[in-house]
């Protein structure tokens, strides 16, 4: 960086006399068998869309934690490139054989950057500023089963639950339950503050977020070699390639265009990485709403939809087609595309026996984005097969959709990727946009934290996808892949992506 | 009638516009196939192949269909825009010629005031107020068309009232709207005609925008703005999906043109150049 900014200087100071000396100088330097450059140590990440704000605890967007999680903000645990639960800020822990308490042992001499010690009393600040009544935390139903937090001294944290709950390590480790420090709880919107590899830089609104490398960080284990990053927001997928292209982003972990990935195959200096995501393209329907309150209207809807067609026309064949709202990443995952295959003959007799012989007509609200856009026109065009008339209303994500979609539900159907790893118990939440209620699959999630055995939890989560798929709340299309674009030389970015984030603790260039 | 052909411009402008609203007026009997109809196992297809002669799209739909149904809701939106417009705007220019004083120092600064912002951004506006459709694009083009037919009425009215002829009417006690329907308007008439040409050329290219910015009419209808708009990605592996409907677009606009100027020519002969 030291370097940048130095040539960076000679250039603006360049006078037409000067050019020949500093040829020279260059000349000599490069021709000079010690000289080395120093390596580069600054990285520029590029998002397609820009988060709304800075605390992961406070706001649901994907894009918070793609910025902040592990670079910024760490939770008492982690999770890993492949989806593991890792200790973090609880360097160990201990559950009693009941499954209700869980005594964490906090790691000593863990500073958060404005040089507030960590502790449990921060510890338990925080998950009582998540679980809190007037808490805004978006997985707030996360920390509901927590009865009692008690801090016997400053290094332990013993949290008691009202009931066993098998996932609460797990989502320990998940953006919205990162720990942050008590008087910058309420600045981490537009200043975060936490006890990462990175600390905030600036945010220059609707262009980046710069970060800079902690002076102090904790972890002695790993060496972060970067020494500043920056995340730069570009939606328009023509811009990003060609923002990849003259070397202005040198990395796109989700490149927005799969049409244009081709275009980078035989490039010399950029590798294209297809990996797993969590990302389920599903087609919400508002189950309060006639006629979407039918499961028999729902079914035809589905059986309407070919799913290889979606893929095909709407993300260039790179993707897997879903019959739940579960990925084949996930543990205990069942294929039920089977469930209601494309049948648009079936379809329309189901439909029929609904009382919608003629077919109806309905309005999706479809964010900007081009998988969204363009999945829609396909259902457009599939559901007109079997009679039914589907007006697309093209929405702003993330703010309006969040308004009216997910907020207010006032919508007929919808359709969004949804991001969140293990997420299936959104259908339980009560409410949820979806407004889908079925007792009988509540009771299964239920069942699913009463009980420790991974089989026994893999087993119920395949209930959960199978009543699910039945019951069709949502249209369920495909899973997108994770299309990364980045420089050959950079390493240490996550292939997949078993949570969404742009962890940089291990981001190096290559010499 | 036979001296219009002697003007090259007038002559391929017509054509190249009857051509247009003729392609248009065909794709409301038929199209090589329904423009909404995908086959995606037929998706990018290039031109003069199995895909159609015009090639197919990134849901294999048949673009020659879509660039057919396109002219359609172009040109009627278009149209129907600028009649909006021409109509409102004129009626504004000879009331106002008629009336003077306060009314067409307000009018002119009005004018001004809409002039002040780029038609796409008052569009735009618009679009985000009333929601995106054919009903949006009509309004917000007829909306930027208005001052420009009133001052283009207004000043072609105001020269008309000094004349002897109506100072005589005047005179002898015609009322100010028999005088502005008898003398007035069938003077400035031809002005009018050929400003309806030019501002047609405008509005397909304003359409064509606000389509692009996915303003213009919703899916499936096809326009040529959102044909160009999703073609951009696809430009490496299927550049007609942006030549077409470009040069769609710029035949309209090129051909509406070359017709505003040769009526110009004729209709209009002293602004002549």
């Amino acid at each position: 960086m030291q370097n940048g900014i130095s040539w960076g200087a000679l250039g603006a100071a360049i006078s037409r006399r000067g050019v020949m000396a500093l040829a020279l100088a260059a000349g000599v330097s490069f021709a000079a068998p010690y000289a080395q450059a120093a390596p580069k140590t600054a990285v520029t990440i590029g998002m397609a869309v820009e988060p709304g704000g800075l605390d992961p605890t406070i706001g649901a967007q994907v894009m918070i934690g793609q910025v902040t999680w592990q670079n910024v903000f760490e939770g008492l645990t982690t999770i890993d490139k492949d989806g593991k639960v890792q200790p973090q800020l609880a360097e160990s822990w201990d559950v009693a054989p009941d499954g209700k308490t869980y005594t964490f042992k906090l790691r000593d001499g863990v500073k958060f950057h404005n040089g507030v010690a960590f502790d449990s009393s921060v510890a338990k600040f925080t998950l009582d500023r998540a679980r809190g009544a007037d808490s805004v935390n978006p997985q707030k139903r996360y920390f509901t089963s927590i009865d009692t937090i008690e801090t016997p001294d400053a290094s332990t944290l013993v949290l008691k639950l009202k009931h066993p709950t098998g996932s609460l390590l797990y989502w320990l480790g998940w953006p919205a339950a990162v720990m942050v420090e008590p008087s910058t709880a309420a600045e981490n919107k537009s200043n975060p503050v936490g006890t990462g590899p990175f600390t905030f830089g600036s945010w220059a609104k609707g262009v980046k977020v710069d970060l800079k490398k902690s002076a102090d960080y904790w972890n002695k284990q790993v060496s972060v070699k970067l020494e500043t990053a920056s995340f730069r927001f570009i939606n328009d997928p023509q811009g990003q390639s060609a923002a990849l292209t003259a070397g202005d982003v040198d990395a796109f972990p989700e490149f927005g265009a799969p049409e244009l990935v081709s275009s980078f195959e035989g490039s010399d200096k950029l590798a294209t990485v297809i990996g797993n995501t969590e990302l389920k393209v599903v087609a919400g329907m508002n189950n309060a709403r006639k006629p979407f309150s039918d499961k028999k209207v729902r079914q035809a809807l589905m059986m309407a939809v070919d799913r290889a067609m979606v893929v095909e026309g709407a993300w260039s064949g790179l993707g897997t087609p879903i019959g739940s709202h579960y990925t084949p990443n996930d543990r205990g995952y069942k294929d039920l595309t089977g469930v209601y295959p494309y049948d648009a003959e079936k379809a329309k007799a189901l439909l029929a026996e609904a009382g919608y012989p003629d077919g109806f007509s309905f309005t999706i609200k479809a964010p900007q984005m081009a998988y969204a856009q363009r999945s829609s026109q396909i259902l457009q065009a599939l559901f007109a097969e079997i009679g039914v008339t589907m007006d697309i209303q093209t929405t702003e994500f993330p703010a309006k959709w969040v308004a009216d979609v997910l907020k207010a539900a006032d919508y007929d159907m919808t359709i969004v990727a949804h991001a969140e790893p293990m997420d299936i118990d959104i259908y339980a939440r009560d409410p949820y946009y979806f407004n889908y209620k079925n007792p009988a699959f509540n009771e299964v999630l239920e069942k699913v934290e009463a009980t420790a055995d991974p089989a026994e939890q893999d087993k119920l989560y395949g209930e959960a996808q199978t009543i699910l798929a039945d019951d069709v709340p949502a249209l369920f299309l495909f899973v997108m892949p994770k299309l990364g674009i980045w420089d050959k030389k950079l390493k240490g970015l996550w292939e997949n992506e078993p949570i969404p984030s742009n962890v940089l603790t291990e981001v190096h260039w290559e010499e | 009638m036979a001296g219009i052909f002697r003007r090259p411009v007038l002559a391929i402008g017509l054509v190249i516009t009857l051509s247009l609203v003729a392609v248009a007026l065909l794709s409301l009997v038929w199209t090589p196939s329904l423009p909404s109809k995908m086959n995606i196992v037929q998706r990018l297809k290039p031109p003069l192949g199995p895909g159609g002669l015009l090639g197919t799209d990134q849901f294999g739909r048949d673009v020659m269909s879509m660039l057919m149904v396109g002219a359609w809701n172009s040109l009627s939106t278009s149209f129907l825009a600028v009649a909006l417009g021409a109509t409102v705007g004129s009626a504004i220019g000879v009331l106002v010629a008629m009336k003077r004083g306060w009314l067409e120092l307000i009018t002119m600064r009005g004018c001004d005031i809409i002039f002040a912002v780029p038609p796409i951004l008052s569009a735009m506006m618009l679009g985000a107020f009333l929601g995106s459709g054919r009903f949006t694009a009509v309004i917000a083009i007829a909306v930027f068309m208005v001052p420009v037919f009133a001052r283009l009425t207004l000043a072609a009215a105001k020269q008309i009232w000094a004349r002897d002829y109506v100072m005589a009417a005047i005179g002898i006690g015609r009322s100010n709207g028999r005088i502005t329907l008898v003398h007035i308007l069938p003077n400035i008439s031809n002005q009018i005609i050929v400003q309806v040409a030019i501002q047609l050329g405008l509005a397909i290219l304003t359409e064509a925008g606000l389509s692009f910015l996915g303003l213009g009419m919703p899916p499936p209808a096809p326009t040529w703005g959102r044909m160009l708009a999703d073609s951009q990605t696809f430009f490496a592996q299927a550049p007609w999906l942006a030549i077409l409907p470009g040069l769609a677009i710029a035949l309209a606009v090129l051909g509406l043109n070359m017709l505003g100027d040769g009526l110009r020519d004729v209709l209009d002969p002293r602004t002549r150049t």
